[in-house]
């Protein structure tokens, strides 16, 4: 999953949204949950439709508050890429009762934190606060809902803004680039295919009347979930969001089409020229992604098999092709199968040195033929699944990640404690079922790669700039 | 009603303070302990000073391959059991490492049988690392190629010469990985004689968060120091920072689409006595909340970046001072002067009591949100005991900000900021038009 925020949070903080829900998503912490999770949370659904959790974790008198809405770049149309990143940015540009800046100047003064960040499957908006001033939290939030002020001003700035932000995280970013490309040439017909920041000459023309289309279709209490975690009373919670949220009225929504992706029947092939010293290779298979928690058994077999490859440092790929014939300086892979749209699995892997990109595919393809031919033991496995029973209870120490995960899998359509599900269906996975999907789903036929090939400085940038060394080139 | 507002948030953040006690076990390390025992979990930090401000300027880098290779075998285990055993019990086992400080970080269930596993192994790392040579040849590898791959990002290049601006040849201004022919000349002899000085246990900090009694921390926090070294003699002080002589501005064209900025200079150390009115300074400055006057001035008024901040970084010494921020790259110009006008100006009249009592709102409010996990707490935790600050430092930090007066923070920004002298880099664009 890629998200992008509306702040890059500041060093003093060190709360980088991004990472609270990047890459490993089956294996790490975002899957976890325990027995106590799911029974101290507390549910309730206003008239409008709105749904609303609470997880009470009385350690500290904060509240975390968090608004997802059913809505991320996978609702996207040709023309209006990242739309629904831009609206999220115009989010905090104003309501016609709470003008300009004073969303942010509200939440700060309050001793707030409040950001943003939208995924190709939702957009959320959180704010942690002392446990006092969640009122706070919600009367702003419900008068977003409705009452967003988009002016032609504001969205000119903002898009300004949303493009920094591109050329920051993706432009010069070869290895965010290659990520771009490798979704943009493994999909064709899935929105999946566009990036969730949006393409560059989308963003050029992007119209006003675009972010508020967006936000007259999407915005509703039917098309939201409510979570709030911390040392709270649950009842005061829901008659708080009663008195805020519930006068919004529900809105009809338009149907979503699956756009599900025609089957590939070869491998696809794509090279990313970019500055850089490092090669890499970035693989992905088509995979199923996870739709009935009870039923299915291959996305908790995926999940596994991630593991099983590069779930920690003496994991196969890392001692095969890092530790023992070093054919790779890194290697990772990870399955991302929790998800509105199709699943996919990942291998990414950067060459040593003096070694080329050929050579870590022909060893990457040794390893999954071993793994096939030999399977998993189950010594293996279990390593796997203890870190994944460990992750489930070190997840519950951020308040934050606490309420994210409750409203993640409610925004995806699972039960809000589909996680405490998945770990037991976890456990019960057998090292056969890990080597049967491998065999199934790790074919060329299902295979994008997508290779950074590294270009030096002088070649890739404007005509005329001559890179030296830092230390050359300096004046003063 | 602002009054009201304040007192109130502080009261109850005060109550909730965690209670942290603090001991030297017999090994001589400092240990700080808080008990957390809702979740079944431990945490459990060790930090030595073996941060990068220790390596010698040709062997730039030892530090942190010291600590990296130490989790690369010990005398009983090498590295694939290590992290084996570390997997098949759930636990992790994470490096920290800056400018000051190294060591490691253990998180474990808190069953005993799970954590004394688990703690046997972070021991092992600690005190018998074994440093395997072909191993070692390996990582060289690694981080040389690391470095290479880093040292033509524009953010990396930015940031490495501010460092050598404002520090010059001081350790403060080196780079913390060090550089492809250091690291290449780099042996075995020098870790282990690195790690013999520098992670010994007078030196020591033994944090512990978790679930875990006081008297099962006192016996933890022995075992994990018992076998380390003894120092013979303390390690020597660090050299003082020296003071900038002429302000320096270096452009360094790039390919990359957008430029990075940064502006800034020596700031304030832990301790420091101005530390309060200056580190509140930097928040109204440049601080989180999306209100900042850099954010406002630049992003909100114009468009011009996703991102600006400003901050102290306090160290043993003094740390930088740091403005930092991204904008397309024919915008660089622009930016960086509205930049050093909000900054002058800011030097100059310092903030108003409106903003003052604004930040002060969002510090002391937000302060809990500060430590509402085991994984923050021993952060601050750590650092209390690494820097030797009061043990009430928490407790009393929302205090300490409460107070800050507007005549204090201007007579910092006066004294500390005002006559020092400027470091700016421009990475991206060719030259001032």
């Amino acid at each position: 999953m890629i998200l992008f925020c509306l702040n890059l949070v500041n060093t003093l903080k060190g709360r980088l949204c991004r990472s609270l829900f990047a890459g490993f998503v089956i294996s790490t912490a975002a899957l976890a949950a325990d027995a106590a999770t799911s029974s101290s949370v507390h549910s309730r659904a206003l008239s409008n439709g709105l749904e609303i959790f609470v997880k009470v974790d009385r350690r500290a008198p904060v509240a975390v508050s968090m608004l997802l809405y059913r809505a991320g770049s996978i609702d996207e149309t040709n023309g209006t890429t990242g739309v629904a990143h831009v609206l999220e940015h115009m989010m905090f540009q104003g309501t016609h009762r709470v003008p300009g800046g004073e969303f942010s100047t509200k939440i700060a003064e309050a001793g707030g934190r409040s950001n943003a960040f939208t995924s190709e499957d939702y957009t959320g908006y959180h704010q942690q606060l002392h446990n006092s001033s969640l009122e706070l939290s919600f009367e702003l939030e419900a008068d977003r809902m409705v009452n967003l002020d988009l002016t032609e001003a504001s969205f000119a700035k903002e898009l300004r803004v949303v493009m920094e932000e591109r050329r920051q995280r993706v432009d010069d970013n070869p290895r965010a680039l290659v990520y771009e490309r490798l979704h943009s040439t493994m999909f064709m017909a899935h929105p999946y295919r566009t990036p969730v920041v949006g393409w560059m000459n989308d963003l050029e023309n992007m119209r006003l009347s675009d972010a508020r289309d967006w936000y007259d279709t999407w915005y509703a209490p039917n098309n939201a979930v409510l979570v709030v975690s911390g040392d709270v009373q649950p009842e005061q919670v829901f008659a708080l969001a009663e008195k805020y949220f519930g006068p919004i009225p529900a809105k009809p929504l338009p149907m979503r089409k699956p756009q599900a992706e025609p089957e590939q029947n070869d491998i696809k092939r794509v090279i990313v020229k970019a500055p850089a010293r490092m090669p890499t290779v970035a693989m992905a298979y088509h995979a199923p992604a996870l739709r009935d928690i009870e039923n299915d058994w291959e996305p908790y077999a995926l999940s596994l098999l991630a593991g099983v490859l590069d779930g920690h440092p003496a994991a196969r790929l890392e001692r095969a092709m890092v530790s023992e014939s070093r054919v790779a300086h890194s290697v990772s892979s990870h399955y991302d199968g929790i998800r509105r749209g199709p699943g996919a699995f990942y291998v990414n892997v950067t060459p040593a040195q003096g070694k080329s990109v050929d050579d870590v595919e022909r060893v990457w393809r040794e390893q999954l033929a071993l793994l096939i031919a030999g399977g998993v033991s189950e010594d293996e496995l279990q390593r796997v699944k203890a870190q994944v029973i460990a992750s489930q209870v070190y997840s519950q120490d951020s308040v934050f990640s606490q309420a994210s995960q409750i409203g993640r899998m409610r925004s995806l359509g699972l039960p809000h404690d589909a996680a405490l599900t998945m770990t037991g269906k976890l456990r019960e996975v057998t090292p056969d079922q890990v080597r049967a999907v491998a065999r199934k789903y790790l074919i060329d036929d299902r295979l994008t790669i997508a290779i950074l090939d590294p270009q030096p400085m002088a070649q890739v940038g404007e005509a005329g700039l001559t890179m030296t060394d830092q230390a050359g080139s300096g004046s003063k | 009603m602002i009054v009201a507002g304040l007192v109130c948030a502080y009261t109850s953040t005060a109550q909730a303070g965690p209670e942290i006690e603090s001991w030297q076990a017999a090994s001589g390390a400092r240990v700080l302990y808080a008990a957390s025992r809702t979740l079944p979990m431990l945490d459990v930090a060790v930090d030595f000073p073996g941060g990068s401000s220790r390596d010698a300027p040709e062997k730039i880098g030892l530090a942190s391959l010291t600590l990296r290779m130490m989790r690369k075998g010990t005398s009983s285990l090498d590295e694939n059991r290590i992290s084996e055993e570390l997997a098949g019990i759930g636990a992790r086992l994470s490096q920290r490492f800056d400018l000051d400080r190294s060591g490691y970080a253990l998180r474990s269930l808190s069953d005993k049988t799970v954590r004394d596993n688990a703690l046997e192994i972070l021991q092992g790392v600690l005190a018998t690392p074994s440093f395997p040579a072909d191993v070692l040849e390996r990582e060289k590898s690694r981080t040389i190629a690391f470095i290479e791959e880093r040292s033509i990002r524009p953010g990396v290049i930015a940031a490495q010469t501010f460092n050598k601006l404002l520090y010059g040849d001081h350790p403060y201004g080196a780079t913390r990985t060090g550089t492809p022919e250091t690291v290449a000349a780099l042996n075995r002899d020098d870790l282990v004689s690195f790690h013999r000085q520098h992670y010994v246990a007078q030196d020591a900090v033994v944090t512990i968060v978790g679930d875990v009694s006081k008297q099962e921390a006192q016996r933890i926090a022995e075992d994990v120091t018992r076998r380390l070294p003894r120092a013979s003699e303390p390690l020597a002080p660090l050299p003082p920072v020296p003071a900038m002589t002429e302000s320096a501005e270096v452009v360094i064209p790039h390919a990359a689409s957008q430029a990075h900025i940064y502006i800034g200079m020596p700031g304030v150390r832990r301790g420091d006595p101005d530390y309060f009115p200056l580190w509140i300074a930097g928040q109204i400055l440049g601080g989180g909340g999306m209100t900042s006057m850099l954010n406002e001035e630049l992003r909100e008024k114009r468009g011009l970046t996703y991102s600006a901040y400003s901050y102290f970084s306090p160290y043993l010494l003094p740390g930088p001072f740091t403005i930092t921020l991204q904008t397309r790259k024919d915008q660089a110009w622009e930016a960086l002067s509205v930049a050093r006008t909000t900054l002058e100006d800011f030097i100059a009249e310092g903030p108003t009591e409106q903003q003052l009592q604004a930040a002060k709102r969002y510090v002391i409010g937000g302060f809990a949100l500060n430590i509402d996990s085991n994984a923050e707490l021993i952060g601050y935790l750590a650092m209390v005991g690494f820097y030797q600050l009061p043990l009430d430092y928490l407790d009393r930090f929302p205090e300490q900000i409460s107070k800050v007066t507007l005549g204090e923070v201007q007579d910092a920004l006066r004294r500390r900021l005002a006559p020092a002298k400027t470091a700016t880099v421009v990475v991206g664009p060719t030259e001032r038009p």
